[in-house]
């Protein structure tokens, strides 16, 4: 029997996706191990701690909350510490966080000050005996590493969409804890947060991508795509590199090797050709749907339904008949 | 009196060209590198060419490469100095372990007491893509460490930065010493010049043995991920769309 400790991420005082995916797979750790327990513990400005509740509902049997103003932005030192500190007090076997921009970030430091193995953006875990076995895919999707730690505890960040949150309803035990570091005295300062597009899911949480290529010739065209991604009510927009590169969209919304590296439930992919690179960042969407006018072109392998034509032409009469179609839901 | 010089360490990872086909090798826990192309990793590069626009925009100052790994790192090194790096320092081992904390800490062995202003890092590597190593070695040198940066600046002992969140990002400001990763589009790396990489041949490159303690995450099995399958055209042009459309709502399940 051995508890595992998550650490749930916020943004403001709203819970991310991953966090419950997080319990999700530390909900799993446990009852293989023989029945342990689940500990979150949430960070964030007052008012973070109303998450509680809803950790208890997918599997925490204990949350630990800590709430301060500072905690608004991500404090990674205060909240390292915290954590910390922590998973030194209740000898948990595992900590398990989000292998988001945060958890990528805060994971190593966990590792460092707890001398922990750890392993990042792993989509299987499984416990044999003193070792605990993970898969993560390396070499930007294209080998997938088994990893097997040795040592307790261990440090694992999970793939954003790899664990899908389950409710595993417990009467969670809330106990409010002080930050182990004041967050006001940390040396890295967010001195502001820039919000991205409005109104938007972010690439790594929408169920819908619709991503735009050199295809569609000039930036303006982009507006094909967003017309798309507003058809469908809770699409993401995503580009490739080339089109980051040329700045008709911002660095942040690539997708590829380099950039970011999606699931969702449908890929519709506008005007791409499919290099390598952008393929190694979305090849594991479910369904893959391909609009291109070179009927060669690499993206028509991997596409589970493409259609050859003129992007300028196609993308608008399918914005149509989406729209259409979820009329009638 | 110019601006002061800053002294910059930037450690770097050596890795197989990422737009290649790979294989497995026969043990099965790694890759076949028969054939491959091997390069300073992509976020590496970035970080070895914002150093050296900082020491260029400082007016001298010093920057050292550094790579644990066996002898075939020093081509990695040598191409860094090709670039402009004054010196280089191989932290030897048989091969590069996958355990990133082990890896931070022959790291931070040997930088601790370099002096150095800002340590820099790639935000990760291509071939593990964990992004262990560079957040783990602040932690142990006890610095400050600001990881995925995409705008990086230093001034009066003090560097300010932008990390991209998901769909947000922030602006963080920090004292040095520091660490920092660096993410992509921030700056392009230069190409050597013939007379940069003459000059590399007569740099100082150190080498000795990592200091990486216990080893504990061990690679017991590398594979292929399945194959999708084979794609399919649908149709052309406009004419396709209501085809496409009734096979998202039946088959697919997406609409």
């Amino acid at each position: 029997m051995a508890n595992v400790l998550v650490f749930a991420e916020t943004r403001g005082t709203a819970l991310r996706k991953v966090a419950l995916e997080a319990v999700t797979a530390a909900r799993a750790l446990a009852d293989a191990s023989g029945g342990g327990e689940v500990h979150a513990l949430v960070a964030g400005a007052p008012g973070a701690a109303a998450a509680a509740e809803q950790l208890g509902k997918y599997g925490a049997d204990v949350v630990y909350t800590v709430e301060h103003p500072a905690l608004g932005t991500f404090e990674r030192e205060s909240i390292a510490a915290t954590v910390a500190e922590r998973a030194k007090q209740g000898g948990y076997r595992a900590i398990v966080l989000g292998f988001s921009t945060q958890g990528r970030d805060l994971g190593p430091r966990l590792a460092a000050k707890l001398d922990a193995p750890i392993a990042s953006d792993v989509t299987e875990i499984s416990i044999s005996g003193d070792t605990v076995v993970v898969k993560h895919p390396g070499y930007a999707n294209k080998v997938v590493l088994t990893l097997a730690l040795s040592g307790s505890p261990v440090v694992l960040s999970v793939r954003p969409g790899a664990f899908t949150a389950k409710e595993a309803p417990r009467s969670a035990r809330v106990e409010r804890i002080e930050p182990a570091a004041d967050p006001a005295a940390a040396r890295v300062v967010v001195k502001e947060v820039v919000e991205g597009a409005k109104g938007r899911p972010d690439l790594g949480e929408a169920p819908v991508i619709v991503a735009g290529g050199r295809g569609l010739k000039v930036a303006e065209n982009f507006k094909l795509v967003e017309a798309l991604a507003d058809a469908f009510g809770n699409a993401a927009v995503g580009a490739t590199r080339a089109v980051t590169d040329e700045g008709w969209r911002p660095h942040s919304d690539q997708i590829g090797q380099t950039g970011r590296q999606v699931s969702p439930q449908l890929y519709v992919a506008v005007g791409i050709s499919g290099a390598i690179q952008h393929l190694a960042g979305m090849r594991t969407s479910r369904t893959i749907v391909a609009i291109n006018k070179d009927k060669d072109a690499p993206i028509f392998k991997v596409a589970d339904y493409g259609i050859v034509g003129d992007v300028l032409e196609v993308v608008p009469a399918l914005t149509a008949a989406v729209a259409e179609a979820r009329k009638h839901h | 009196m110019g601006a002061p010089t800053v002294k910059i360490a930037v450690c770097i990872k050596r890795t197989p060209d990422s737009e290649s086909r790979f294989k497995i090798a026969p043990s099965g826990t790694a890759i076949d590198e028969a054939g491959l192309k091997f390069d300073i990793d992509d976020f590496a590069g970035y970080a070895v060419e914002v150093a050296l626009q900082l020491n260029e925009k400082s007016g001298g100052g010093e920057t050292v490469v550094v790579a644990v790994g066996p002898d075939l790192v020093q081509e990695s090194l040598r191409k860094a100095m090709s670039m402009g790096a004054d010196r280089a320092v191989q932290l030897k081992t048989d091969a590069a372990p996958a355990d990133g904390l082990a890896v931070a800490k022959a790291l931070a062995a040997e930088l601790k007491d370099g002096g150095f202003d800002l340590v820099l890092f790639g935000k990760h590597a291509f071939d593990t893509s964990a992004g262990v190593v560079g957040t783990a070695t602040a932690e142990l040198l006890g610095l400050p460490c600001v990881t995925a940066v995409s705008k990086l600046d230093i001034a009066n002992g003090r560097g300010s930065a932008r990390r991209d969140l998901e769909g947000a990002a922030e602006m963080v400001e920090f004292p040095l010493p520091a660490v920092v990763t660096i993410d992509e589009g921030i700056a392009r790396p230069r190409y050597p010049s013939l007379k940069g990489i003459m000059a590399a041949k007569k740099k100082p490159l150190e080498t000795k043995p990592a200091q990486l303690g216990v080893v504990r995450v061990a690679v017991q099995k590398a594979e292929l991920p399945p194959e999708r399958p084979a794609g399919r055209i649908i149709g052309e042009g406009t004419a396709a769309v209501p085809e496409l459309v009734r096979l998202l709502q039946t088959e697919a399940k997406v609409l």
